[in-house]
């Protein structure tokens, strides 16, 4: 939370006190505290749905959960974790960042700003009340194929449905927020090949989420209109198609993973600068890059469809266009690597966390790339190696990117640094426990586990318990990172202006005092 | 002001974007018609002027399958499993439908060729899955499906699957009545 | 410290790579199946030619940023240079990445069109997704049966040592031939599940209303197994897949058998059952198809899955109880058994479950015949 410094002489008053602070707050740092501690929120209860699963798993047999709940573990563990903390993590560091990046005095939508978080806990509050319905929640994945999630579903199905509504309203304003402001509120003198790229990457993110959230809200009316008002969608009985449901699903679901990424590289390319003491390699190919991941993931979605029984021509495009996404993703990590290279660099924690990104992001990327080799998918498909892949883009990914977006801005937001060694323990037993959790899951879906199985035969019994070890090792050190975090908020090492030696050139964040006053740039600053 | 032409522009593409995604449904229907992609075949179909003009033939075999979905309880099965065939010569296949209940029921079959690809080179020119059929209580019927193998057909086809599925569409039938006679 | 930094990092990013890839080549725990087919075979390789792919890209690229993290510490007195871009360098590296996918993807290209062979079969065999379990029918020979995971509920529940194919295991397998080329035709009968054979490489979603191909040919005799590959519901990690690979002459066996245990079927409908006969196959039936929701002690679960002990239908109205199980129940999870089996399975589980527990005792303990189920057909053929 950012404390009152009342710097400027226009009178104002500081934020008001107590609860209605955070109702009605139309500040953008303060509804970027509120996201990021919505999202914290959520890292657990997601977290703790993953523990159900891994404990369930720890051993052949049913021995805690049964498969009706475990179904709804998996499905909203997924849900959470993409809806939930994820995306509203980089939402909020977009508003606790942007304007700031950018030289502005808020968000261009202030208000709208304001609705846009406060969405969020009510779609989620009528998501995880679905659990305690008597029918139980969502059961069907999170990526509710029909006609399991339509004919065949709890009627709790119909607040899902509401509840993903809800969820999208909120994506959709936030980002024509963030557009706005970004092409409206730049200081002058910064253009845009002159923004940062946290900015240029989330200017990318925002355009990806209106172009597919909208057809994500049509696919799931479409599936309330099949379940309650007769229509045939997704049901051949009345002449439609189930896979008619993937491909409609699929094309929000392939530039959504990207969603949850692209952010992520733009945190860890200032990083990386940052404590490599040395400009961001290829500036320019960077934003191009980031473009074209963009641009390319809407003619890839097929590629999570390739045993659904489309022709040759079709699995061979998607084979092709997949394929080509490694390019500017490579492209990426060439550059990051070519920043360190003849750097002078230090490991603090944030930068700690960047490196491992860049090394295990490409891990994710490469198990990616033999998921797009089609026949080979015919293995791969539907099994743990799958779920391999995905969290190892999204946890040493993208969640890596937000823990290491936390330490090095905290300073800013706090006004104190963060303890470096407790810091440093953070992330050696995350690195760890996050490898011996995600590494042997590429094992176990090579020889042959399926995904969602509550229950596995013998031949996957070692791993599952290594597996589980390593879930439980990683959920319970997260919340060393929650002591770290508030141990920070209540006081430390006082933090200078520039936090991080030589940042100052760097960004307009760091010109500001630590912590950053809750008005900042009510003067646009001028940019060279 | 700037930020008002960048709202309308954006909330444009917001709508748009809802849009298209409906636009979608249709695309999908066109695309697989066209391509065949899930073997779905609709109405009834003929050769094509080019197609007629081919006069050599192949054989190929055809066989048909016949699958209730659900639970749906009537007696469905085709007469012959398969058929070998020349392609350009029209055939015709029967199938028998028993409704072994104690109640008026409604179903309607689907059908699916396979390969997906064959799908367009499958004309029928007559078939009971282009209606509902509706049978009473214990009643039994013979229906046919006529139809030609194009000779366009691909080489590389060397036979084609016809699968229909049985589904039971009573209560949605009774439903849209009810709706009709409101 | 940055020296046991380096050290430590280079362990742990490097060495899991090294070792799992050392132990990759042959081991089952680890690795895909090379499987028994030219298909599985070919798909084996190309999966081990872009993992080293990958795996060599991995190595210069960590090779670089381990190297420069320990070159260029700051702690050793590395002084930052200042360049920040190199056009030729850019262009170099996206035009080798780009070659190298090109070279990934002719090879891939080529074992997709060597899977997608739409050729003719010589048996062809129509594979239903149930909602738990699979149905395979013998297009050609008219004979067809479901496939039920034989593992029992004690051994899920923890109250026996599990088996060695604990999981893996099913009443019927799926019966083909050596040496011969089966076509699958491949639909669902309710929601989408996905049969995987691993050792043939063959992997199709089941969707209903929609029929896809998948072939394979098997060279070598053996008993295979695989999974439903596609989220289904409850049970969906419960209905396993196993192929049981004979040669011809046994294959050919097993079909007269079922063949000639069908037409056995049709004869024993109309003979004279006795009531401990309908209850000893009514009872297996029960075991198989009933004891998942109604348990096998009958007591159910409340309100979804009714008891069938003291319950007033079961007890005294066979006529009610007829109808529930050849036409099902509307809006429930109760199927109509009427189309999927015979007349003499639903009357012996008719029969059994007036029977057991304690219906014998307090319910009427009408007996159910085969001939009731057939005239229950007929009598309503108007």
């Amino acid at each position: 939370m950012s404390t009152v410094v009342e710097t400027h002489d226009h009178g104002h008053h500081g934020p008001a006190k107590g609860l209605s602070r955070w109702l009605f707050t139309t500040n953008h740092k303060d509804i970027g505290t509120l996201y990021l501690w919505f999202s914290f929120i959520m890292l657990f209860t997601g977290g703790a749905m993953a523990m159900v699963i891994r404990a369930e798993l720890f051993q052949p047999g049913l021995q805690i959960v049964q498969p009706e709940f475990f179904n709804q573990m998996t499905t909203n563990h997924g849900l959470i974790m993409v809806f939930g903390v994820i995306m509203p993590a980089f939402v909020g560091l977009a508003n606790w960042m942007l304007p700031i990046q950018i030289g502005a005095p808020d968000m261009a939508l202030p208000r709208l700003n304001n609705l846009s978080f406060w969405l969020l806990p009510m779609a989620f509050g009528i998501l995880i009340s679905t659990l305690f319905m008597p029918e139980g929640g969502p059961n069907f994945g999170w990526t509710f194929y029909a006609p399991l999630s339509t004919t065949y579903a709890p009627s709790t199905v119909n607040f899902f449905i509401f509840s993903v509504h809800v969820m999208g309203v909120s994506s959709i304003l936030g980002s024509i927020n963030i557009i706005t402001t970004i092409f409206n509120m730049r200081a002058p003198g910064m253009t845009l090949m002159k923004m940062p790229l946290f900015v240029w990457s989330w200017l990318i993110t925002a355009y990806l989420l209106i172009a597919v959230m909208p057809v994500l809200a049509g696919v799931v009316t479409m599936m309330l209109m099949d379940i309650n008002f007769g229509t045939s969608f997704f049901n051949a009985a009345g002449g439609g198609d189930p896979v008619l449901f993937q491909h409609v699903f699929w094309f929000f679901g392939h530039p959504e993973v990207y969603i949850m990424i692209l952010p992520a590289f733009g945190v860890v390319s200032h990083i990386i600068e940052t404590f490599s003491r040395k400009p961001i390699f290829g500036y320019e190919s960077m934003v191009y890059a980031m473009a074209s991941i963009a641009i390319l993931s809407f003619v890839v979605w097929a590629h999570h469809m390739f045993t659904v029984g489309m022709p040759l021509a079709g699995e061979l495009f998607f084979m092709y266009s997949t394929m080509l996404i490694a390019i500017p993703t490579g492209v990426k990590v060439f550059n990051w690597v070519a920043t360190m290279f003849r750097g002078s660099i230090t490991f603090e924690t944030p930068m700690l966390f960047s490196i491992a990104f860049v090394a295990l992001f490409t891990i994710g990327g490469f198990s990616g790339l033999m998921l797009a080799i089609v026949p080979a998918d015919f293995q791969y498909h539907d099994t743990y190696f799958v779920v391999a892949h995905f969290h190892y883009v999204l946890v040493p990914g993208a969640l890596f990117g937000i823990i290491a977006a936390t330490y090095y801005w905290l300073p800013k937001w706090t006004g104190n640094m963060y303890d470096e060694t407790l810091g440093k323990l953070h992330f050696w037993l995350t690195f760890i426990s996050v490898n011996i959790t995600f590494f042997p899951m590429h094992f176990v879906g090579l020889a042959g586990m399926p995904r969602r199985y509550p229950d596995y035969a013998l031949q996957f019994a070692d791993f599952n318990a290594i597996i589980s070890v390593g879930a439980f090792m990683f959920g319970l050190t997260q919340l060393l990172f929650l002591f770290i975090v508030i141990k920070t908020i209540r006081g430390g090492k006082q933090a200078s202006p520039e936090v991080w030696e030589g940042a100052g050139e760097l960004g307009l964040e760091w010109t500001l005092s630590s912590p950053a006053p809750y008005h900042s740039f009510s003067i646009p600053p001028q940019v060279k | 002001m700037e930020t008002k032409s960048t709202l309308r522009n954006l909330v444009g593409i917001v709508v748009g974007m809802f849009a298209f995604g409906w636009l979608l449904v249709p695309m999908y229907d066109v695309f697989c018609e066209i391509t065949g992609l899930n073997g779905k075949v609709t109405g009834p179909s003929f050769l094509s002027e080019e197609s007629k003009a081919i006069t050599e033939q192949r054989e190929l075999l055809v066989q048909f399958m016949t699958h209730n979905n659900e639970s749906m309880p009537w007696f469905f099965d085709s007469e012959k499993s398969q058929m070998r065939v020349l392609t350009g010569n029209q055939y015709e296949a029967t199938f028998v439908f028993h409704n072994t209940t104690s109640k008026e029921m409604v179903g309607q079959v689907i059908p699916s060729v396979s390969p997906g690809r064959g799908a367009e080179y499958f004309h029928k020119t007559e078939c009971f899955c282009f209606e509902q059929q509706v049978l009473a209580a214990g009643e039994r019927i013979e229906l046919p499906v006529r139809f030609i193998i194009d000779p366009a057909l691909p080489k590389e086809i060397g036979s084609l699957s016809l699968g229909y599925t049985l589904f039971d569409i009573t209560d949605r039938v009774k439903s849209e009545n009810k709706l009709a006679n409101l | 410290m940055s020296y046991i930094k380096k050290v430590l990092t280079k362990l742990i990013f490097v060495m899991p790579l090294l070792v799992s890839a050392a132990v990759f080549a042959e081991s089952s725990d680890y690795n895909m199946s090379v499987g028994v087919t030219e298909v599985s075979k070919s798909i084996f390789e190309l999966h081990m030619v872009i993992f080293w792919i990958c795996v060599a890209i991995g190595v210069i690229v960590f090779s670089i940023m381990f190297w420069s993290l320990w070159k260029y510490r700051k702690s050793k007195g590395a002084v930052a240079a200042d360049f920040d871009d190199n056009f030729w360098l850019e262009i170099g590296w996206t035009v080798a990445a780009t070659l190298v996918l090109v070279w990934m993807a002719v090879p891939s290209t080529q074992v997709m069109v060597e899977a997608y062979d739409d050729a003719e079969g010589e048996i062809n065999i129509l594979i239903t997704g149930h909602q738990w379990k699979w149905h395979y029918e013998y297009l050609e020979d008219e004979v067809g049966f479901f496939s039920n995971l034989s593992t029992s509920q004690e051994q899920i529940d923890g109250e026996v040592p599990k088996g060695e194919f604990y999981l893996r295991e099913v009443d019927e397998p799926l019966v083909i031939p050596t040496n011969t080329r089966v076509r699958f035709l491949i639909t669902g009968n309710d929601v989408i599940h996905s049969w995987w054979v691993p050792d043939f490489a063959v992997k199709q979603d089941a969707i209903p209303g929609f029929i896809n191909t998948a072939w394979t040919n098997v060279p070598e005799p053996g008993i295979y197994r695989g999974a439903c590959t596609e989220l289904c519901g409850i049970k969906h990690a419960f209905m396993p897949v196993v192929v049981r690979v004979v040669e011809r002459e046994e294959y050919d066996d097993f079909i007269a058998q079922k063949v000639t245990l069908a037409e056995a079927e049709r004869l024993l409908t109309s003979k004279n059952w006795t009531k401990e006969e309908l209850m000893e196959r009514g009872e297996q039936f029960y075991n198989t198809n009933c004891a998942a929701c109604h348990q096998a002690n009958g007591a159910g679960i409340p309100p979804v899955f009714p008891a069938l002990v003291g319950s007033q239908v079961v007890m005294s109205d066979s006529a009610k109880q007829i109808e529930i199980l050849m036409e099902g129940v509307q809006g429930s999870a109760m199927a109509a058994f009427g189309d999927s089996y015979s007349e003499i399975d639903i009357a012996a589980v008719i029969t059994y479950t007036r029977q057991a527990w304690s219906n014998g005792d307090n319910g009427d303990g009408v007996i159910v015949t085969p001939k009731d189920i057939v005239d229950y057909k007929n009598k309503i053929d108007l």
